[in-house]
């Protein structure tokens, strides 16, 4: 298996609170990861440092076997932040306004969009299942379907590796579902490597291939298979915890 | 040939060419200012520019000149102090603000010509010499060439800066150009609006089109219709009520806003009472 994120001796602080110390994982092709921890642990931090946001004090990262410092196709890589959707709701962009601006870099100097390009866009609407959306204004669209509309953003840049910050904050259930189910699709049928970060433990561990759990300074990668969910739980926020399982 | 009276004095045809020249570059930078919510900094450029011309006509400069080098200045000290101050970011401007008008105080107490400083604060259309036409097409030009060029980084950044770093538009240097262009439509368009209304005309036509537009495209178009129809009414105004065009031009823009704003409801009001009407009707049947 190719590993297409290596973290080697990461270390992290803010200011003076040490956030991650002495941490080493892979990632690799194919992985759909989902990176769950309670609040303040750094998950954020984590996927910030993955992507050259921040910089660690300590260690080094790869990306595609590079160090990140010299790494230069970012086009491949994805990235759907927690705030993604904090936007401003009347802000005049059409859907396809949007999913061009991602094509920045594919436009030539006088920044035009050729044929090819308003095909690209169709291409990764359908992928989405948005079609019919393209001349809609964004802020016109429901939570998940704006969720859709971001990944499409992402996708046109046909990347190898998508990460997302907690993509299903104030996204309702049934959005939820059809999100996972788009997943699926990327990971499987398009060959995307995925890593998301969420707090919804139980539905993570459902949909992923490996788990990472950040907390006390440090991460620990398991297959959801083998995740004992109730252990980690415990071991988060104490011996006493009991798990409530119950159905809705 | 019939030409109305109102174009048949030089200085009129002068600060038509001036003013609709203006009324493409204001909303066009408006608007992104505007939907980053950057409105103090178009009033804040423009006070320093106050300052430059002031200080243009002790030294005995074209005012144009140092105002637009004050600007600009001040553009760049905006810029260096929200990295001193990242958390409190509005507090750069508003220190850059105190500055201009501190320092303009002092400039035109220490000059006589205040009739002249009047002219630059409300705008002006006698005034406007071939010099400013000049002075006014080539940095507009400048300033719509270089939008048209940065449209798609500016809108990227505009939206989502975080995205659009990561997707490689050079969001530092665009910023940095950005805030510099802002600079220079104060020091273009002062001479007409006015320095204390440039940021009015920056902003104005732009709240109009987002009354109507159905895509970023459609704002922008919009926005320099509806700054274009104000500056040609504020002259039209200005020159059979012998005002100071700023004022009308801004009220202009305003009047036009209002308009849109009463007409939208209407159409929202008819829209719904339909739509409920056909229900109803379906419902019968």
């Amino acid at each position: 298996m190719n590993t297409v994120v290596e973290a080697k001796n990461l270390s992290f602080q803010y200011d003076t609170v040490p956030l991650l110390k002495d941490v080493n994982f892979r990632i690799y092709e194919g992985d759909f990861m989902g990176i769950v921890g309670p609040n303040g642990s750094a998950k954020s931090t984590l996927v910030k440092l993955l992507l050259g946001i921040l910089k660690p004090q300590q260690g080094t990262i790869f990306l595609m076997g590079q160090p990140i410092e010299v790494f230069q196709q970012w086009n491949e890589i994805g990235y759907i932040s927690q705030r993604v959707r904090s936007f401003n709701a009347s802000f005049p962009a059409t859907v396809e306004e949007i999913i061009a601006a991602n094509l920045y870099h594919e436009m030539g100097f006088l920044k035009f969009l050729r044929k090819k390009h308003h095909e690209e866009i169709e291409r990764v609407l359908e992928v989405v299942d948005m079609g019919d959306y393209k001349k809609r204004l964004i802020g016109t669209l429901s939570g998940g379907q704006q969720q859709r509309i971001f990944i499409a953003r992402t996708l046109i840049s046909n990347p190898k590796i998508i990460f997302m910050d907690e993509p299903l904050v104030g996204v309702d259930v049934a959005s939820q579902e059809k999100f996972y189910t788009l997943m699926e699709k990327l990971n499987k049928q398009l060959g995307i490597t995925l890593i998301m970060v969420s707090h919804d433990l139980g539905v993570i561990t459902e949909h992923t291939s490996r788990v990472a759990c950040v907390g006390n300074q440090q991460v620990f990668v398991h297959s959801s298979k083998t995740f004992n969910e109730e252990q980690y739980i415990k071991s988060v926020y104490g011996e006493k915890t009991k798990l409530l399982l119950h159905r809705h | 040939m019939y030409m109305p009276e109102i174009l048949s004095y030089g200085f009129m045809q002068r600060a038509f060419i001036a003013g609709v020249m203006v009324a493409l570059i204001c909303p066009t930078i408006g608007i992104f200012i505007v939907l980053r919510r950057l409105s103090m900094i178009g009033d804040t450029l423009s006070h320093v520019a106050l300052a430059g011309v002031a200080a243009g006509m002790l030294g005995g400069i074209y005012p144009i000149y140092s105002a637009l080098v004050f600007s600009i200045l001040a553009a760049f000290g905006i810029e260096k102090l929200r990295k001193a101050y990242q958390d409190y970011a509005e507090l750069s401007i508003a220190i850059i603000l105190s500055t201009g008008i501190g320092l303009a105080t002092i400039l035109i107490s220490m000059g006589s010509g205040n009739a002249a400083i009047f002219s630059y604060l409300f705008g002006s259309i006698a005034l406007v010499s071939s010099r400013d036409v000049l002075f006014v097409m080539i940095l507009s030009i400048f300033i719509l060439v270089s939008t048209i060029l940065l449209y798609r980084g500016l809108f990227y950044i505009t939206f989502d800066e975080e995205a659009a770093g990561l997707s490689g538009v050079p969001v530092k240097w665009l910023n940095h150009y950005f805030i510099v262009l802002i600079a220079v439509t104060i020091a273009v368009a002062m001479r007409i609006v006015g320095i204390l209304l440039v940021s009015s005309l920056m902003v104005v036509p732009v709240a109009t089109s987002l009354q109507l537009a159905k895509s970023f495209k459609s704002a922008w178009l919009y926005s320099m219709v509806f700054g274009l129809l104000a500056v040609l009414i504020g002259l039209t105004l200005s020159f059979y009520g012998d005002l100071a065009p700023g004022g009308t031009i801004v009220i202009s823009g305003v009047v036009i806003l209002m308009v849109t704003i009463f007409l939208k409801s209407i159409i929202k009001k008819k829209e719904v009472s339909s739509s409920g009407m056909s229900i109803t009707n379906s419902l019968s049947k």
